[in-house]
């Protein structure tokens, strides 16, 4: 069955089952190796993607019901200037180890950032509690998604003052 | 894992999808934001020959809002509730409902038709859509019907609606200005499905009061001793308290089972806090 949608700003059109997952046809056919898959049922998150600038799980998304969408993963985010200090401050704050959860938390951290502003620690780990890791024990990803949020609202607050 | 294969068919509209689904040999099963049907598929705990997608049809897709009520079309998600891009009935009730329903990734597909067709016990939804009195209107061959929440959840995933019916829409009464609710939910981490959930509206205007025991039974248990406890309550006591201790070991008692100690415990406790919660006790 043939499906069309952007993807990381790309016109795509492929010919796929309808039992296809979107994060299959993704990283199987467009090398987009950022789609990590851990669980294909929709808890862990580590297929997180963004459809239409949403936040969404791959894994349990049909690629086929994306005719016309625009779908975005991590390597359509390379140059975005919150991604670039969201991968900052995972390294300064030690949030990751094997690195297979963290695109799924980057982006949906990214999400939070944009969504939100400036949270509490308690609703930040909230926010994140979609996005299950095995090795880190959380403390790291917190410290770096806060770090990335305190940035992101300096730098907004510090542009909103040039503007006047 | 990967599902069994399956056809996938996009309806263009509420005729279009009842016209897949009127053939029952044909087994075809209607997807709103796939976020449970999906998964099943996955796990192979269901297979299905034919998969429709109703999640673009635009009439499911309403929302209007009257002087009583606030009608939801059948596809819309969990996210546009919490971000208040539906109109809200009670209070903000809906709203806070919507934020604790899984994540966000799932809450931006995932639908309050969706949910309220699977009707898993445990469903935040189910529960609430109940405390509130909520109307399910599904339309079939013959034509459209209205089923009142306490005829609509009939037991785990199974309602009142046939294979050949879709939901088209819930009509969800509005409370008055001056309503009052409480809302806890248990679970072991946050964005899973409740342990134990308890609901409580209070509308004195209209002399009304609903107590809800969520997800620790086969079906919600409406817990009406425990509403007539509430009822006029102006405030946390500690006579109000003991009545209502009273009054849930009574509502308890009507559960389809019997409860273990320790569930016992946590359900007592689920509903005591929604109702203090309503009552401004945080
Ligand atoms: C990780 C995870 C965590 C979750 N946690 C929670 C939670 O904490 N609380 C909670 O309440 N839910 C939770 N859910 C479930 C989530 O809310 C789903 O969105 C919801 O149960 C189903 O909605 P859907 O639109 O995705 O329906 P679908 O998955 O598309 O469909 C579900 C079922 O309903 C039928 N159906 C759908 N729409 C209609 C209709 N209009 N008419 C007739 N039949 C219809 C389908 O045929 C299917 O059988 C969770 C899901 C996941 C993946
Ligand atoms: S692989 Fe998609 S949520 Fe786990
Ligand atoms: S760093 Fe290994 S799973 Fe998170």
């Amino acid at each position: 069955m043939k499906v069309s949608f952007t993807l990381n700003g790309d016109p795509i059109t492929a010919d796929v089952e309808p039992r296809t997952s979107l994060a299959d046809l993704v990283r199987g056919e467009h090398r987009c190796t950022s789609v990590h898959l851990g669980c294909e049922h929709g808890v862990c998150g580590a297929c997180t993607v963004l459809i239409d600038g949403k936040i969404a799980r791959s894994c349990i998304t049909l690629a086929v019901s994306l005719d016309g969408a625009m779908v975005t993963t991590l390597e359509g985010l390379a140059d975005d200037a919150l991604m670039a200090r969201l991968r900052e401050a995972f390294r300064t704050h030690h949030g990751l180890q094997c690195g297979y959860c963290t695109p799924g938390m980057l982006i949906t951290a990214h999400d939070l950032i944009r969504r939100k502003g400036a949270l509490a620690e308690a609703e930040l780990r909230q926010g994140l509690a979609g996005n299950i890791c095995r090795c880190t024990g959380y403390a790291g990803i917190v410290a770096a998604v806060a770090a990335a949020m305190d940035e992101h609202e300096t730098t907004k607050s510090a542009a909103s003052i040039a503007a006047e | 894992m990967k599902p069994m294969p399956f056809d996938y068919a996009r309806a263009k509209d509420v005729p279009d999808a009842l016209a897949a689904l009127a053939d029952a040999d044909a087994g075809a099963r209607v997807m709103a934001g796939g976020q449970s049907l999906v998964p099943m598929l996955n796990l192979r705990l269901a297979t299905f020959p034919r998969v429709v997608d109703i999640s673009k049809i635009a009439e499911l897709r309403e929302r209007s809002e009257s002087a009583d009520a606030v009608t939801l079309g059948a596809c819309v998600t969990h996210g546009e509730i919490e971000d208040g891009e539906a109109p809200e009935p009670a209070a903000g009730l809906m709203r806070h409902v919507a934020a604790g329903i899984a994540y966000r990734a799932v809450r931006n597909r995932g639908t309050i038709g969706g949910s309220a067709s699977l009707a898993d016990a445990s469903a935040d939804w189910v529960t609430t859509l109940l405390a509130l009195g909520a109307r399910f209107i599904g339309r079939g061959p013959d034509g459209e019907r209205e089923i009142a929440a306490p005829d609509m959840f009939l037991g785990p995933y199974f309602t009142a609606m046939t294979d050949q019916e879709l939901l088209v829409r819930i009509v969800v009464p509005k409370t008055s200005r001056d309503a009052t609710w409480g809302y806890y939910k248990v679970t072991r981490r946050s964005g899973e499905y409740g342990l134990s959930i308890g609901a409580v509206i209070l509308d004195p205007a209209r002399e009304h009061a609903s107590v809800v025991l969520g997800a620790a039974s086969r079906t919600p248990l409406a817990c009406t001793a425990a509403a007539a406890a509430l009822r006029g309550a102006p405030r946390w006591t500690e006579a109000l308290e003991t009545a209502l201790r009273t009054a849930i070991a009574e509502d308890l008692a009507r559960a389809e089972r019997p409860f273990e100690p320790h569930e016992a415990i946590m359900v007592e406790t689920t509903i005591l806090r929604a109702a203090a919660q309503a009552l401004g006790v945080s």
